[in-house]
């Protein structure tokens, strides 16, 4: 299912500049920026920065000043514009639907102009309605009659009718209240783990970019590249003021919500496998500072035990041990895991995935994991 | 012109003064076809042939603000001219000519058409141009399959208004004895025959009414996506 990313896709600024006739100020200065192929990155920064010029300069809609922007290492005005559109998907923040054009026509308008044929267009059009999550129902109604969530999913398939490489999106949840918004964030990048476009996506919203981008670019007014790096990158390691104050406050917590409890180092902690004596259970608590311990037979987790019940003789596993209270997931980020120790009364969480067992999460550890 | 056939004449000396006499509606429907045909006909020419013109011109407007500017000053100045005015003055340029009425007629429909079309096309939201430029349609293509279908609402509305003003303009073609149901009145008033006075006025009216319904029939059934927005 998952699709190879394209390798003729990646989107390289090599000094683009945009000055627009009569202003002093460039909208854009010198740029210099590599979009690698298959991943999301993110334009953030203040209004007027210049994110909207950065986008369409990429499909040709705005001519840089000087400068030159390359897609998979070709140039793109080697092309015609009308030519290198078509092979670039756009989405809109105000979804730009044609009222007069039913669903399923907005969706293969690309198709129909390249000359598919009508067996083609259905198939693909059936195939996208599916890929956004749209019904087959809504297809033949005209985009009026559709809610805001749904218009932004049109307006994302039918950049996707012709399968381009490189997709470019400005503000494309703006226009929808913050539930569906987070969302349709969720559901492009469920998208994307299946077709692995180049995609540049500019926002507003720093949470946003976090949430789908692969890399953030941080720009400044003018048009300034502040900060271009992972979402972690920027929260752990913001290089100016100017970037740590767009991230705002709680970069930390922010960090959380992004680290997955799978990142951490999950082996070690006060854990003891089911045949241990007492005396090495004590000496495990010793070293983790820690009244109770973990018990564990094969993936299996049984359970915790206090120090008091340790009595010196048989093995561990012997002792009635009490069901775990803090239970999370590989994939539950770094902040549910806390949210769940905090409420448990403990330091600890289980980690388990089903019925396997996959290690302890410790506060320390969360600590550790945001100095790594 | 030969309303008056020996027979109708004879007639006619009885009658004069009623308003609707039958038995002379009965004895003249070539008379009375023949003034329908020329004002149907003057009307669509004057319709049609605005149409032409003013597409092109608020196309041009459109895309430049300059142009725009000028066309619509001229178009709203011009269409302040009383048409009887036009006539007079276009009387002894061309003579009593099919052209002296057309030309006015058409002047004055594309003024309405012109800002109805440039109403029409400015009304087709930017954020559906840089869509369309976005997926590449080439300008000629986003005019025909974007900006004109969208425009459409507007451009039939103001064919309506033209249809409609033309309807009732054309009737002072008889003044020139061009003919159209205006002949039908003016000669009706001059001999007098009443009647012809009232078929005349009747068939304008009604011939009005038809025109406005079948475009907005027309416009419904090529627009339907317009009907169901909220
Ligand atoms: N067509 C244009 N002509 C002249 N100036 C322009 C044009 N488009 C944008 N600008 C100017 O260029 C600068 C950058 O605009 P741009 O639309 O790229 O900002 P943005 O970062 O997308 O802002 P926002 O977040 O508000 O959408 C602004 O100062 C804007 O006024
Ligand atoms: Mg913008």
């Amino acid at each position: 299912m998952t699709a190879r990313p394209d390798p003729a896709a990646a989107i390289t600024f090599d000094s683009v500049t945009k000055t627009f006739p009569g202003s002093r100020q460039p909208a854009v200065a010198p740029l210099d920026l590599e979009v690698p192929s298959g991943e999301i990155v993110v334009l953030i920064g203040p209004s007027g920065c210049g994110k909207t010029t950065t986008l369409r300069m990429v499909n040709r809609l705005i001519e840089p000043t000087a400068g030159s922007i390359a897609i998979g290492g070709v140039d793109v005005r080697r092309q015609p514009a009308t030519e290198l559109r078509r092979g670039i998907g756009y989405v809109i923040q105000q979804v730009g639907l044609f009222p007069h054009r039913t669903i399923a026509q907005n969706v293969a308008t690309l198709p129909r102009m390249l000359g598919w044929d009508k067996a083609r267009i259905g198939a693909r059009v059936d195939e996208l309605v599916e890929l956004v999550g749209l019904e087959q129902g809504m297809l033949d109604r005209y985009p009026a009659e559709l809610s805001g969530g749904q218009q932004q999913r049109v307006g994302v398939a039918r950049a996707l009718a012709a399968d381009p490489p490189v997709l470019l999106m400005d503000e494309p949840f703006g226009a929808v209240d913050p539930i569906v918004r987070g969302r349709l964030q969720y559901e492009l990048l469920a998208l994307q783990e299946r077709v692995r476009k180049t995609i540049v996506l500019v926002t507003h919203d720093i949470d946003e970019a976090i949430t789908v981008g692969d890399r953030i670019a941080v720009l400044n007014t003018g048009g300034v590249l502040e900060q271009y790096g992972s979402p972690d990158d920027l929260l752990a390691h913001p290089a100016n003021e100017f970037v740590e104050a767009f991230l705002g406050a709680e970069r930390s917590l922010k960090r959380l919500t992004l680290a997955k409890v799978s990142d951490l180092e999950l082996s070690g902690g006060p854990v003891v496998p089911a045949d241990a004596t007492p005396t090495e259970a004590r000496e495990v608590m010793d070293r983790e500072a820690s009244n109770w311990v973990g018990v564990v037979r094969g993936d299996r987790f049984l359970g915790w035990v206090p120090r008091e019940a340790l009595d010196g003789q048989g093995t561990i596993g012997e002792i009635e041990a009490a069901p775990p209270a803090a239970l999370v997931r590989p994939a539950s980020s770094l902040r549910e895991a806390l949210e769940v120790i905090m409420n448990s009364r403990s330091s600890v969480a289980v980690v388990a995935d089903g019925e396997r067992f996959g290690g302890v999460v410790t506060l320390e550890k969360i600590r550790a994991g945001l100095e790594a | 012109m030969t309303f008056w056939g020996p027979r109708g004449w004879a007639l006619g000396v009885v009658n004069t003064e009623r308003w609707l006499w039958w038995e002379w509606v009965r004895t003249h429907p070539d008379d009375i076809l023949r003034a329908l045909r020329e004002h149907v006909v003057f009307t669509v020419v004057a319709v049609v042939g605005g149409l032409v013109l003013s597409a092109p011109l608020a196309f041009a407007g459109t895309r430049r603000p300059r142009l725009r500017g000028a066309i619509l000053g001229l178009a709203g100045a011009v269409y302040t001219i009383p048409s009887l005015a036009l006539f007079a003055i276009l009387v002894p340029v061309f003579g009593l000519q099919r052209i002296t009425v057309i030309l006015p007629l058409v002047g004055y429909t594309l003024l309405i058409l012109v800002r109805n079309i440039i109403a029409g096309l400015d009304g087709v939201s930017p954020s559906l141009k840089e869509a369309a430029d976005g997926m590449g349609f080439t300008p000629l293509a986003r005019l025909l399959r974007v900006e004109l279908p969208l425009a459409l609402p507007a451009i039939i509305a103001g064919v309506r208004i033209a249809t409609v003003t033309t309807i009732g303009l054309t009737t002072i073609a008889a003044i020139a004895g061009l003919g159209g149901l205006g002949q039908l009145i003016v000669v009706g008033l001059n001999r007098p025959m009443r009647t012809a006075v009232t078929v005349g006025a009747v068939l304008s009216v009604a011939l009005a009414v038809l025109a406005d319904l079948g475009l907005g029939g027309l416009q419904r059934a090529l627009t339907p996506w317009a009907r169901r927005e909220r």
